[in-house]
């Protein structure tokens, strides 16, 4: 177990800067989700701390120690895949084993470190077994449990839970943080669903062109993502733009937001309140509900304003009284505007 | 899975399939049933010539020795080849499948193809021209060193060895090519993750899930090396009495079909034997 950091990375692939200068800390023990869309080098940022990656400029650390010359097979990390990569010719618990007989840990050792293992993933019975004969959540499993059974300093993780469908996805994700906190090996993972970002994570890095532009708790960067990209990246945000004025700021269709202003702001589609009639706030838009969408627990009403897209969401039956096409009010409080640089 | 076709979709896929098995009738079980029909007779049944039924040739196999010493001879010759091939192709794969990428990649398996577009006489006699005394490898050794030397290899077991081995080599670099590139990437980085060495790598990975390939190589090369007449000719000279040739000389020279046919079905036995031995192994690839 170590902590991880690393300082002022580069990589160039061709004139495409993969990595920008990117200098970030992993903390011992912490869950660290790195976010980003396909593109953003986050996936390179992932295959530079494994060594896949040879960075042109910059360092990383591991437990405080360069390991720009150190190859993978030194660097003591365990790395679960998108494909997860199972060995074919190889039962789960050789699999699983692989890790543990390289590091010439013989015969009752090893059995009973892979039976350890396998039993923290929930898949004790399952050793005999060739990867072919598994779901893919438990592959899934598998995976893990070959990655942490050598004890590594540190866990990689490709998009561990994108091959799976959404409802195992949600288990997994569950099931992910329960192993991760059993063994408290620093964790950091790749991943382009927010979702499953913001529900694994202790901390969370975005990633955008190769550069890190936000870091913080999930909280800490949904509640105030300082910038549009991350606002609309992480969650759902409807951006208004406007010009700041000494009163507020002044919306394209007149509406003056009154209070410190930025020129740009963003709201959360669950901090809209939609009504027919007009509520008694300043902080409010007119606007025309253009369709409310049912998706059981919650609802989404898409609205038009100035031509503009919006969103507002709710539990389901907040927008029943509502007309589909109706003219209606969307108001906040003032402190669930998140001011913005663009 | 045919019993759940519908009916129509019987009818169409025999259809589909009778240009397949009308060509394998003409080409394959016509002659071979008319070459078994002449390994039973006497003489062969045209030119006015009497002809009787007979088990003579088979016998003459296995009663003279020198055509099983032959054979013995071929199948030392097939595995020697064999190995050669493998141990040069799967390296040479390797590189191909897992180091090479892009442009350099092309021109390599262009480089491994382009036996396959010479004609094999003409290829067979270029390596005699650089085989034999005095010819190119001579040449070639004698430049770089200071002293005088002899190289004469055409005429021996070592030319043939040299000249099959060039013939066949293709097909062991494609098979072993297109199993190791079925090989995800992402297991040999895996393997990396875990802390395995190259070595392990290769012996515990690469090795086991390309070896269903591999075979499949092997036995494809191993067939037609041990029945080779052309190269044993060629390149072997007077040494160059092999299964093969010996069955060429049935046919071209003694005009004893007869006994061609029948040491041609031996051989075609003996290799359907390995291959049954051989069947296990190549159907135990990984899904």
């Amino acid at each position: 177990m170590a902590e991880v950091r690393v300082e002022r990375l580069v990589k160039s692939y061709g004139a495409a800067r993969a990595l920008d200068e990117v200098t970030l800390d992993f903390p011992d023990g912490g869950f660290f989700g790195l976010l980003g869309p396909s593109g953003s080098g986050k996936t390179t940022l992932l295959r530079a701390i494994a060594g896949f990656v040879a960075p042109d400029a910059g360092h990383v650390f591991i437990a405080g120690r360069p390991v720009e010359d150190v190859p993978v097979e030194a660097r003591e990390i365990g790395m679960v895949f998108q494909s997860y990569a199972l060995f074919p010719n190889m039962t789960v618990a050789e699999n699983v084993g692989f890790g543990l007989a390289v590091r010439k840990i013989s015969g009752a050792e090893r059995a009973r470190r892979v039976a350890e293992v396998l039993e923290l993933v929930q898949l004790g019975p399952y050793g005999a077994r060739k990867p072919q004969q598994l779901s893919g959540g438990q592959r899934q499993r598998v995976a893990m449990a070959r990655a942490i059974v050598t004890r590594p300093r540190v866990l990689l993780l490709d998009e561990p839970l994108s091959a799976l469908d959404k409802a195992l996805r949600v288990d997994m994700q569950i099931e992910l943080k329960r192993i991760q906190r059993e063994v408290g090996i620093t964790t950091i993972f790749v991943t382009h669903d927010q979702e499953e970002a913001l529900s694994l994570s202790d901390r969370i890095g975005i990633l955008r062109d190769g550069r890190l532009i936000r870091t913080g708790t999930p909280r800490e960067v949904y509640s105030a993502p300082g910038d549009a990209f991350t606002a609309r990246f992480l969650g759902e945000a409807n951006i208004l733009r406007g010009s700041v004025e000494p009163a507020g700021l002044r919306l394209a269709d007149g509406t003056l937001l009154p209070g410190r202003a930025t020129a740009c702001m963003a709201v959360r589609p669950e901090h809209l309140r939609l009504t027919a009639a007009e509520p008694a706030t300043s902080h409010r838009l007119r606007l025309r509900l253009v369709q409310r969408i049912f998706g059981g627990a919650s609802g989404t009403a898409v609205l038009d304003w100035q031509g503009q897209r919006l969103k507002a969401t709710g539990p389901d039956d907040t927008f029943a009284d509502l007309a589909e096409g109706q003219e209606v009010w969307a108001s906040w409080t003032p402190d669930r505007a998140l001011p913005l640089t663009d | 899975m045919a019993g759940s076709l519908e009916r129509a979709d019987r009818r169409r896929a025999a259809l589909m399939l009778s240009p397949a098995y009308l060509w394998l009738t003409a080409a394959v079980f016509l002659p071979l049933s008319a070459m078994a029909f002449f390994s039973l007779l006497t003489d062969v049944p045209f030119g006015g010539r009497d002809w009787a039924f007979t088990l003579q040739n088979y016998r003459d196999f296995f009663e003279t020795g020198t055509y099983a010493l032959l054979l013995w001879k071929s199948l030392k010759l097939g595995l020697i080849v064999t190995a050669l091939c493998v141990l040069i192709g799967f390296p040479f794969a390797l590189v191909l499948a897992k180091a090479i990428k892009g442009r350099a990649r092309e021109a390599l398996f262009l480089l491994v193809i382009l036996p396959f577009w010479s004609n094999s006489l003409v290829r067979i006699f270029s390596w005699a021209i650089v085989l034999r005394g005095n010819g190119v490898l001579d040449a070639a050794v004698n430049a770089i060193l200071p002293w005088e030397v002899r190289v004469n290899l055409m005429f021996s077991q070592s030319a043939i060895v040299i000249g099959l081995v060039h013939s066949y080599l293709p097909y062991v670099i494609l098979t072993a090519y297109l199993a190791l590139q079925a090989i995800d990437d992402s297991l040999i980085e895996a393997a990396r993750s875990l802390g395995a060495p190259r070595r392990t790598i290769l012996l515990r990975i690469l090795l086991p899930l390309s070896a269903p390939g591999l075979i499949a190589g092997a036995v494809l090369i191993f067939v037609p090396v041990v029945g080779s007449f052309m190269e044993p000719r060629l390149l072997g000279g007077r040494v160059g009495t092999y299964y093969g040739t010996a069955i060429e000389d049935q046919f071209v020279a003694v005009f004893n079909w007869p006994l061609g046919a029948a040491l041609s079905f031996i051989l075609l036995a003996v290799v359907l034997v390995i291959l049954a031995l051989a069947t296990p192994a190549l159907r135990k690839a990984p899904t």
